[in-house]
């Protein structure tokens, strides 16, 4: 090797030695596995002891653990005397037969057994549908998440409640306007769709008399409000026509299912209102601001349970007394409201990350400032906040667990109601039973908790050019 | 924009559909009507349905009795009492239970944080798995196990577990004697033996423990304790002072605990022990004396510190590894060891990044206390909206109250730790 010396206009600095001395190995005490035991495991009197303690501790917890569900449990039979210690002649571990009996109320509640059939429909369809869009090298993602976010919640109403909710009156009908159409066509109030037609037309009429103010042609909004109003028909529509399927009232609803469709409702119905009110917490025109400011503190200062007391026994008298709402969708509107200003904080975070350039870039272009949001913004803004989304959505699953106080019986719920059952009142039930729940809430959110770290990744990695 | 083509023809500006100023006045008319009438129809549905169901509104209600019992109460309470009164109970019991699980989750989080960053594997190990678990179990799920799994399956008071000098001295004499040192064991055994009964039982009636009895003396300790606080205060102050003029370091800390034990200590003996203690004894199926607390209780602290802990200790880990690595070896190359490290220059520089999220995760335990309702832990929410709703039907009153506390506890703990967080923020110059 040549001397590398360096050369200043004030002349030779630096002498580099032609040789460069070869590096010396490191000391034995720390190569190998010696050294990182000495590391890691036993380099000081304090290592030692919190290793010493450590080992305890996992013999003191692991092997109970293990024996108790694997090595000492029970795994056949078909009631209470399968798993006594008694009959088994040893001491005896989970009882594995209460979860099997129990299986069907674990996933369906109390579904009627004739049409547990639909519930499996949508347990398949969500699966089908979900899987590709989280996988991130899966092609046709627009159209799988229309799929998903548009189509399939339809499906799953239909297919879980029984669809043909007849729906006999829209807006103007409250007023009395009903125009005096009581004939049915397939199933289809004519007086429903007529009114709604009649409102169509008219708030279409309304948007294009004020659609200067926002800069809009006058034909342009008045035909996106009637877009609008043709997708929303089209689900009425879906919900209005009878399938022939048989009703199931969400009373009878339970288990895993009301956990997935409070969690996923939740999080869906979230979103758009999230956004809303992120965008308007950074509005400029006071009241905007304030309002919204107001709604999401007010929802993230108060405890979930009584959000849903105040959804279950408070929203009823808010509404007029024609209405009467169901159960779980009352629920559904609470968590909606607290899962909406939790999103709404996780979206501010995103658009507080997009730099001021892409905001004065798309002014530049001559962007309004709903196009700068809506084509600029708020894409790269969600693109960031994914990560953020999942877990809100892991506190949602996890959170789903509180509507057991509102009687309503979720996985956790049907739990707790199977153990008071006198067939499988043994020693092991109640542990078997927090034991399975335990992993199955666990298998969920540790599992989206690891998917999301991976989308943090992937998404951090896209943005490091 | 058509305003800046405008302005060139002068100040005079003409009416335009797409002026900003007006379209923002539309926008703030229309929410604001939009707001007016959605408080306006609640209010007359809510008027309406109320009159058809024949409740009476308005909060006359929190005067009359309320007739029912509170199995847990911090003040003096009876079922002739009125439902402001339990309210006040249950505000309370929520207090307490705030209280306790922030104390616990903080000391258990900031040790399993700083337990993930040991350089020892199986402690990393085993404060990763800690994490990972209770982050992933929902509240509600770890309050029933430990209510339902752990509790109710204690033994009964008779077998109850034990804690205290005496059966810790009679395991050890059991250990003595299985490792062959019978002398020793039998020893540890005869010291159990002569030992007074333990102080703290735990069973499925809850945890009992000794009840301190003060006689009208101790008010003198509680002075002279009084007096040591305000000492050690100013002697911080002036070993504060003297370091900054002069670089000297005082074991302010010791020194301290000696300033605020010892005269104490010294008055209580003087004045011959003021207090005395009042030890549970198991009578008949039951323990007599002592503080009962309730099996409640205890499920809904111990599931509460340690869902709360595993978020803290993320939080922890995640502000000790926001401190540069530049700053430990500065402090190592200072000469300080790897305590006063940690101590000195790493955790008060980590508690900036530490603090704001601990402020949200010490108001999710407030917020998750309401989950003792599920159990039956008479706490504000189980109190007021539970058993009170359920009786007078005020659902209006009771809801909104009950938000209204919680909301004002939010904003509290937010407004301390801000204060808190002020003080220790990074003052950039």
């Amino acid at each position: 090797m040549t001397s590398t010396n360096i050369r200043t206009p004030q002349g030779l600095v630096y002498v580099a030695p032609a040789e460069l001395i070869a590096p010396e190995p490191a000391p034995p005490s720390s190569r190998g596995a010696w050294g990182w035991a000495r590391a890691h495991l036993f380099g000081s009197v304090s290592q030692v002891l919190l290793t010493l303690f450590g080992a305890l501790l996992v013999i003191a917890v692991v092997p109970p653990v293990l024996r108790f569900f694997i090595f000492d449990a029970v795994w056949t039979g078909t009631n209470r005397e399968a798993c006594l210690p008694q009959t088994v002649g040893r001491d005896v571990g989970a009882c594995w037969p209460f979860i099997w009996a129990k299986w069907n109320q674990i996933l369906y509640g109390f579904y009627p057994e004739t049409e547990r059939w639909r519930v499996n429909i949508v347990y398949v369809l969500g699966i089908v549908l979900l899987v590709p869009l989280l996988v991130p090298k899966a092609p046709y993602k627009r159209l799988n998440a229309l799929a998903f976010f548009g189509i399939y919640p339809l499906v799953a109403f239909v297919l879980l409640t029984g669809g043909n909710v007849s729906m006999r009156n829209f807006v103007l009908g409250s007023f009395g306007l009903d125009f005096g159409l009581t004939a049915t066509a397939g199933g289809l109030f004519l007086s429903f769709w007529v009114q709604f037609a009649v409102v169509a037309a008219l708030v279409a009429a309304l948007v294009a008399s004020v659609s200067p103010f926002f800069g809009t042609a006058r034909s342009d909004a008045a035909k996106s409000v009637l877009k609008g109003f043709a997708v929303f028909g089209l689900v009425l529509l879906v919900m209005d026509v009878d399938f022939g399927l048989q009703e199931v009232e969400t009373r009878r609803w339970g288990g895993m299912m009301v956990t997935l469709v409070i969690a996923v409702t939740g999080i869906v119905a979230s979103l758009p209102l999230g956004i809303l009110l992120a965008l308007g917490r950074r509005s400029e025109l006071p009241l905007v601001k304030y309002s919204s400011i107001i709604f999401i503190e007010f929802w993230r200062g108060v405890p979930l349970i009584t959000v849903l007391f105040f959804a279950t026994y408070m929203l009823p008298l808010f509404l007029p007394g024609r209405f009467t709402i169901d159960g779980l969708l009352r629920v559904l509107v609470g968590v909606t409201l607290f899962a909406s200003a939790y999103m709404a904080e996780v979206v501010r975070g995103g658009l507080q990350a997009i730099p001021k350039g892409q905001y004065e870039g798309a002014m530049a272009l001559g962007l309004r400032s709903s196009f700068m949001m809506r084509l600029v913004v708020l894409p790269q803004a969600l693109k960031l906040v994914i990560p953020g989304i999942v877990n809100n959505f892991i506190g949602l699953f996890k959170d789903t667990t509180l509507v057991l106080i509102v009687s309503i019986f979720d996985l956790l719920g049907v739990l707790r109601a199977a153990f008071t059952d006198p067939n499988w009142a043994t020693p092991t039930t109640v542990f078997t039973g927090f034991g399975f729940a335990g992993i199955i809430y666990f298998v969920f959110c540790y599992g989206m908790s690891r998917y999301s770290m991976m989308l943090e990744k992937r998404l951090d990695r896209g943005r490091r050019h | 924009m058509a305003d800046v083509r405008r302005s060139d023809e002068g100040p005079a500006r003409r009416w335009s559909w797409t002026d900003p100023a007006l379209r923002s006045a539309v926008i703030q008319v229309s929410l604001a009507l939009i707001l007016i009438w959605m408080a306006w129809s609640f209010f007359a549905n809510a008027q309406a349905n109320l009159a058809r169901q024949g409740i009476a509104s308005g909060f006359g209600f929190l005067e009359n009795s309320a007739g029912f019992g509170i199995t847990q109460t911090l003040i003096p309470y009876s079922e002739s009492m009125s439902y402001g009164r339990a309210f006040l109970v249950g505000l309370l019991n929520t207090l307490l239970v705030a209280v306790i699980g922030i104390i616990l989750a903080t000391i258990i989080g900031f040790f399993m944080g700083v337990a993930r960053l040991s350089q020892n594997v199986v402690i990393k190990a085993l404060a990763s798995a800690y994490v990972e678990i209770t982050r992933n179990l929902p509240p509600l799920f770890q309050i029933l196990f430990w209510y339902l799994a752990v509790l109710s399956t204690m033994p009964g008071p008779r077998q109850s577990w034990r804690f205290g000098a005496q059966p810790a001295l009679g395991v050890l004499g059991d250990w003595s004697n299985a490792i062959g040192l019978a002398g020793l064991g039998d020893w540890f055994k005869g010291l159990s033996a002569g030992m007074a009964a333990p102080g703290v039982f735990l069973s499925n009636r809850g945890l009992v423990v000794p009840r301190p009895l003060f006689e009208p003396d101790f008010n003198i300790v509680l002075a002279v304790f009084a007096v040591s606080v305000v000492a050690v205060f100013l002697i911080a102050r002036w070993a504060n002072k003297r370091r900054e003029a002069t670089g000297q370091q005082f074991p302010t800390f010791w020194v301290g605990l000696a300033v605020i034990v010892l005269p104490a200590l010294v008055v209580s003996l003087a004045l011959g022990s003021p207090v005395s203690f009042e030890f549970p004894e198991l009578k008949g199926f039951n323990f007599v004396g002592g503080i009962r607390v309730i099996p409640e209780f205890v499920a809904l602290v111990l599931a509460l510190s340690i869902y709360t802990a595993g978020f803290i200790a993320e939080i922890v880990r995640a502000g000790i590894l926001a401190v540069s690595k530049g700053q430990t070896e500065a402090a190592h190359s200072l000469g300080l060891r790897t305590g006063p490290t940690l101590r000195l220059v790493i955790i008060p520089q980590a508690m900036r990044v530490i603090v704001p999220p601990l402020t949200s995760q010490y108001l999710n335990l407030t917020k998750n206390s309401t989950l003792g309702v599920a159990v039956g832990y008479p706490d504000l929410f189980a109190i007021f909206a539970g058993t009170t709703l359920n009786q007078t039907g005020q659902a209006i009153e009771i809801i909104a109250i009950t938000m209204a506390v919680y909301l004002i506890i939010s904003l509290i703990t937010s407004a301390l730790m801000g204060w808190f967080n002020k003080r220790v923020a990074l003052v950039e110059r």
